[in-house]
């Protein structure tokens, strides 16, 4: 499945500065891989050592919060949006 | 982007993240390259003595050079928050058969709550980074702030919330000019558009992109609360929580008067309260857990309906390392506590208020907090901005007609 994946400021460095862009998957998972193999690095600054989402990473897909959804497992539909977003605590 | 060396602001040297200590210069960013971490502020403090921070103004500019603010900030146009009451709450204290309690009252703050204070702190920071616009996402004091703060300083405002907030917080935030932006959504689905925004626009957003700075002005209720116990640590203070921050920015500024040698180090506990349709900091702390599962909110307290707060895990930190506790309260709880505080103090809570009064309550009851303890509970805001809460069991107690004979009788019926 074709995905379209938000890239943060933060990690815009990996993506040349570009803001939005596609990657494939079946799961988040896959997507992340996809998105690795494009961008090599990318994907050890949105999980952590033991391969689970950071925790100060909040990632949508299609505006829902995947840790609401299967995680990392989350199924991915062509066409979905992916968004990765800094946690910023609010008030 | 690793840069380590920044020209200070006050005592403020630099940002540095919480979770891998990487430093960036004092600039617009909120989180860590490296980790995503959230960015905060790094400090040299100087010397600072008891006597200069009295002779200070009335506000909590009194704590300035104790805030990454660049000095003379009283001077600057904003609205002078803090150095809210500190009420001795006897009443309660007797109607909840405890020894000391406190309230410390920032409904008494310009636009009625504590974001006064930590918005103070963003607007400067917004002043000095050259920013036009400041912005926010909120659940509505941080409304009434920004648009207030925005309006004073001459600054313009954008100020986003969702769309089903309490009547008196869209109109307590709209008369000040500026842009309001109501969205169909939770506060976590505003805040995340706020990021996404913030990285677009060259806004000072106060809660994302001027984050690390904002945050700090939460420590002056910390500070206030040791100066006007008369430069002394309290054994217990109930905070809210809905973020997380202020819990933990209390927590900050008693340990750091304590470096700073202004008071006795002096154990004390910090206890959570949160409101039972929005606890996830409560649950992650009541079943020992170190990761908080966001939720989404369901309760009255809309100022504490964050589902999914990101100081969750610092706030759950502070109170298991202080020995404190996390409770929550349901929303007949929460009415319960705002009258409880309104009939023995004479103070009108906003539901947070009610949150923590009816935690307080809670953990008495359950024996989870010491009874003779001193405790300061945390009023954060006013309960005019949220009259739904309260208004179908606020009614006349009698209503008649102009008639001597009419009153005579029925208010014999009611003193009895």
């Amino acid at each position: 499945m074709s995905a379209s994946v938000r890239i943060p400021t933060i990690l815009r460095t990996y993506t040349s500065g570009v803001a939005e862009v596609s990657a494939e998957g079946a799961t988040l998972q896959d997507v992340l891989n996809s998105l690795d193999a494009q961008y090599a690095g990318i994907a050890a600054r949105v999980l952590d050592d033991n391969g689970a989402l950071r925790r100060f990473v909040n990632v949508y897909v299609n505006d829902d919060d995947v840790r609401f959804l299967d995680g990392l497992a989350t199924p991915i539909a062509e066409g979905a949006s992916i968004s990765i977003i800094p946690a910023v605590a609010g008030g | 982007m690793t840069v380590t060396t920044t020209p200070a602001i006050g005592s403020a040297v630099a940002l540095k993240c919480r979770e891998c200590g990487t430093r960036y210069p004092l600039d617009a960013s909120y989180a860590c390259y490296e980790c995503f971490g959230p960015l905060e502020v790094a400090y040299e403090l100087g010397s600072v003595t008891r006597a200069q921070i009295e002779s200070g103004p009335n506000s909590m500019w009194r704590y300035e050079s104790l805030l990454p603010v660049v000095p003379g900030a009283d001077a600057r146009p904003g609205l002078q928050a803090g150095f809210t009451k500190l009420v001795r709450a006897e009443n309660l204290a007797r109607a909840l058969g405890v020894k000391t309690l406190w309230v410390k009252d920032d409904s008494g703050n310009p636009t009625h709550s504590f974001k006064d204070r930590v918005v103070a702190v963003a607007l400067e920071n917004a002043r000095r980074l050259g920013f036009e616009t400041i912005a926010c996402a909120s659940t509505g004091n941080l409304a009434n702030a920004v648009a207030a703060a925005g309006a004073r300083a001459g600054l313009k405002s954008v100020v986003f919330v969702p769309s089903n907030l309490e009547a008196g917080k869209i109109v307590t935030t709209a008369v000040y000019g500026g842009t309001l932006v109501a969205i169909d959504g939770n506060y976590d689905d505003v805040n995340r558009l706020c990021t996404e925004v913030a990285a677009s626009r060259n806004w000072g957003f106060v809660n994302v992109n001027l984050r690390p700075y904002y945050a700090e002005g939460s420590k002056t209720v910390g500070y206030e609360v040791a100066e006007q116990l008369g430069w002394r640590l309290p054994d217990a203070v109930v905070s809210p929580v809905a973020s997380g921050s202020l819990l933990t920015k209390v927590d900050k500024a008693f340990r750091e008067f304590v470096d700073l040698g202004l008071v006795d180090d002096h154990p004390y506990a910090i206890y959570g309260a949160q409101a039972t349709g929005c606890s996830p900091v409560s649950q992650a702390f009541n079943s020992g857990q170190d990761v908080i599962r966001p939720v989404k909110p369901d309760t009255i307290a809309k100022s504490l309906a964050i589902g999914n707060p990101a100081d969750g895990p610092y706030a759950l930190d502070v109170v298991r390392r202080t020995n404190g506790a996390i409770a929550d309260v349901t929303d007949e709880e929460v009415v319960e506590g705002i009258k409880l505080l309104a009939r023995t103090e004479g103070i009108f809570a906003e539901t947070a208020g009610g949150v923590v009064v009816a935690t307080y309550r809670k953990l008495l009851r359950e024996g989870r907090i010491d009874p003779g303890a001193e405790t300061v509970l945390l009023n954060t805001g006013d309960g005019l901005k949220t009259l739904d809460a309260v208004e179908a069991t606020s009614k006349p107690t009698m209503v008649i007609s102009p008639s001597y004979d009419e009153f005579e009788a029925e208010y014999s019926k009611v003193v009895s």
